[in-house]
């Protein structure tokens, strides 16, 4: 199917994470029309996967809710979910570009009642919790998803399990005869907020993140501490499921590293410090944190959040990058082996789970760019040699959501300036 | 001391960093280190030797070149190459290290008696004599480095693999008297000493 849903005065903002629904919004509350094209089926990106945020350690949902009740109520956003971009031509003020959009197999009717996922039995991984856990193959991404539609696996819509899904839906708006759609579209200006991904920690060799299951990510620890998430809030052990009392936090794992990436991820120290009070939340005085670090970088403003951090008797520091990790094969519990560097001692300490504070790389790293894009020696993006073309949020550099949410304005003001020359290039 | 130690001590005064990067092999990489501490946990030999590369890096900035340089921590790596694989920096260790070790050694500060340096001393004196290494007189040198009865019981020990290697002509007991050699011996000594000369010359050791 093809398609004319824009021209050359409209934004395409591309990710629909915190950074993508910011971007989208501002311009389209400047009167611009734009087209917000996400990949998974759920606006939020992974924003919506932290259990809470610091500074303030409030739930990442009430800055979604806020900024989806804004998207909601305003018909100058197109969310277009599912949807990739393939290709880009054309130069500033005026692209071509190519969507491809994945079938759903759900259509607007969906009320998200749940009676699809109650009547199939088949289970798929669970994306939202990282993989810990499954999802019944017709599912709601998460509670907040937006749109509030059902989706279904397609491995299932070829079988049985889709037939039932189908026969269970009192508004009959699961469509298994759905197929892939590619959409063609004018645009103005582009931003880029695809956001980051969590490095690969397998490829972080002595630490052994494939081969010891109670060496765990950072992000995989958001979903532990989260009530909705796998373990109900519970900070379980992958190997045994017994309760995870003391737990060390691995600095730079993969970031600030020539073998992986070079630069420094930014939230990491920020995000442990954060991970320590959900031990103390789960725990109380029983629980036991330590950090291994290089050195803490809090960044902007959050010295205050690391001091305080620094005073609660829970938590220890130990300034050392960790050499390697070893298994006590008795008990499953890794064991940290390394120097510090305030006194050259030799360490070989035993710990109930490791967590490794991943780096971040972005997220469209082996996806093929339209050429004339700029990205950085880490491959975040910087813009285009064109000045049509953005990058937002984290897929422009490392930030937390304060800052990807200020690069995301910056961002939208440059393409509304690109679309203003347009505009008076077109009534010329 | 030795002449080129006082030279180098009157070029460099109290500025060792600025001496190891000119004179060690490898030696302007040292700044780069960030102190992390996973080359000293990595290395097998690690709980062994006095002074971890780590520390070893940290002391040549803190300017303390006496400990440094008569250090015989530097002596004790391997070459596993651990800390180069691990280094999130890139630092080539291993070769710092032994450039540590061989600039301690020309400046005559390197510890007596260490056991690596008098087997690298006597595998360099066996090479360059004829241009290829003769291991039956490695072999004996080293039994015999200790003295003359520490050396037979040494070659007493070693009887059954020697005689191993003979029978799978891995080992010419001929290489006794003299030994195959290169060609041009003169050529290379020559060579040698030219390569010496140069290498003295730019870092002041002669
Ligand atoms: C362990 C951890 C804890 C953290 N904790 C905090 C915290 O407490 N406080 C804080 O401020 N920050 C925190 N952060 C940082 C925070 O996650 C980021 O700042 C935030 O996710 C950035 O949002 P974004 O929209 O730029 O990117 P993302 O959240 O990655 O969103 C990008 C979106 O783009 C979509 N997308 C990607 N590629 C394409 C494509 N080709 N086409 C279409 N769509 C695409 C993705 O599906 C996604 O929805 C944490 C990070 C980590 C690793
Ligand atoms: S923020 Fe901290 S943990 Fe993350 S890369 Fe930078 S220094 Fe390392
Ligand atoms: S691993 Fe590299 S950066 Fe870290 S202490 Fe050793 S030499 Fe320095």
């Amino acid at each position: 199917m093809t398609a004319s849903i824009a021209t050359s005065q409209t934004i395409l903002v591309v990710g629909g994470g915190i950074s993508g629904m910011t971007a989208a919004l501002e311009a389209a509350e400047c009167g611009k029309q734009v087209i917000l094209a996400e990949k998974t089926p759920t606006l939020g990106g992974r924003t919506a996967q932290l259990y809470r945020y610091f500074p303030k350690m409030c739930h990442p949902t009430c800055g979604l809710e806020i900024n989806l009740k804004r998207i909601k109520g305003n018909p100058n956003v197109r969310v277009m979910a599912m949807t990739q971009v393939v290709e880009v031509t054309g130069s500033r003020g005026n692209y071509a570009v190519t969507l491809k959009v994945s079938p759903r197999y759900v259509t607007e009717n969906c009320t998200a009642c749940g009676k699809c996922g109650e009547a199939v039995t088949a289970e798929v991984p669970d994306a939202f919790n990282y993989g810990l856990g499954k999802v019944k193959a017709a599912y709601l991404p998460h509670a907040m998803a937006y749109p509030q539609r059902y989706v279904l696996d397609p491995s299932i819509v070829a079988t049985p399990e889709g037939e039932k899904a189908k026969a269970a839906c009192p508004v009959g708006a699961v469509d298994l005869g759905m197929s892939e759609e590619t959409v063609e579209i004018n645009v103005g200006a582009i931003v880029w907020a695809t956001g980051w991904r969590p490095y690969d920690a397998a490829k972080i060799q002595p630490y052994g993140y494939d081969r010891f299951a109670n060496v765990i990510t950072s992000v995989e620890f958001e979903r532990l501490a989260d009530p909705h998430g796998p373990t109900g809030g519970k900070l379980l052990r992958p190997s045994d499921g017994k309760e995870a009392k003391n737990i060390a936090f691995i600095q730079c794992a993969g970031s600030r590293d020539e073998n992986h990436l070079r630069h420094c991820s930014r939230i990491c120290c920020m995000a442990s410090l954060k991970q320590t009070q959900y031990v103390r939340e789960a725990c109380g005085d029983e629980g036991k944190s330590t950090i291994y670090y290089i050195d803490i970088r809090a960044i902007d403003r959050f010295e205050d959040f690391y001091q305080k951090v620094q005073a609660d008797p829970t938590v220890s520091f130990v300034k050392s990058k960790v050499a390697r990790i070893a298994l006590n094969e008795a008990n499953d519990n890794p064991i940290l082996h390394g120097v510090d560097t305030e006194g050259y001692h030799r360490y070989a300490t035993e710990h109930d789970l490791v967590v490794l504070a991943v780096g971040m790389e972005p997220e469209v790293t082996g996806v093929r760019l339209p050429d004339d894009i700029i990205v950085d020696s880490s491959l975040f993006i910087e813009g285009s040699k064109d000045g049509g073309m953005f990058g937002a949020g984290a897929a422009s550099s490392p930030l937390d959501v304060n800052r990807a949410v200020q690069s995301a304005t910056a961002a939208s003001l440059r393409a509304i300036q690109v679309i203003h020359k347009t505009a008076s290039t077109e009534a010329a | 001391m030795s002449d080129a130690n006082n030279r180098a001590l009157g070029a460099y005064r109290s500025n060792f960093l600025k001496e190891v990067e000119a004179n060690v092999e490898e030696g302007h990489w040292v700044k780069m280190c960030m102190q992390c501490g996973v080359c000293a946990g990595s290395c097998p030999l690690g709980p062994h030797w006095q002074h971890s590369p780590q520390k070893i890096f940290m002391m040549i900035r803190a300017g303390k070149r006496d400990e440094v340089l008569t250090s015989d921590s530097m002596w004790m790596c391997t070459s596993c190459y651990n800390c180069i694989v691990r280094c999130p920096r890139k630092l080539p260790i291993t070769h710092i290290m032994h450039g540590l070790a061989n600039y301690a050694h020309r400046l005559g500060l390197a510890p007596k008696g260490q056991p690596t340096r008098e087997i690298a001393k006597l595998f360099w004196d066996n090479l360059v004599k004829t241009g290829r290494v003769n291991e039956l007189k490695f072999s004996l040198a080293m039994y015999f480095k200790d003295g003359f009865g520490q050396g037979i019981k040494n070659a007493m020990a070693m009887q059954g693999v020697g005689l191993g290697l003979v029978k799978a002509k891995r080992l010419n007991p001929l290489e006794l008297l003299g030994g195959h050699g290169c060609k041009d011996k003169a050529g290379i000594h020559k060579m040698v000493a030219k390569a010496r000369e140069i290498e003295d010359r730019r870092k002041g050791l002669a």
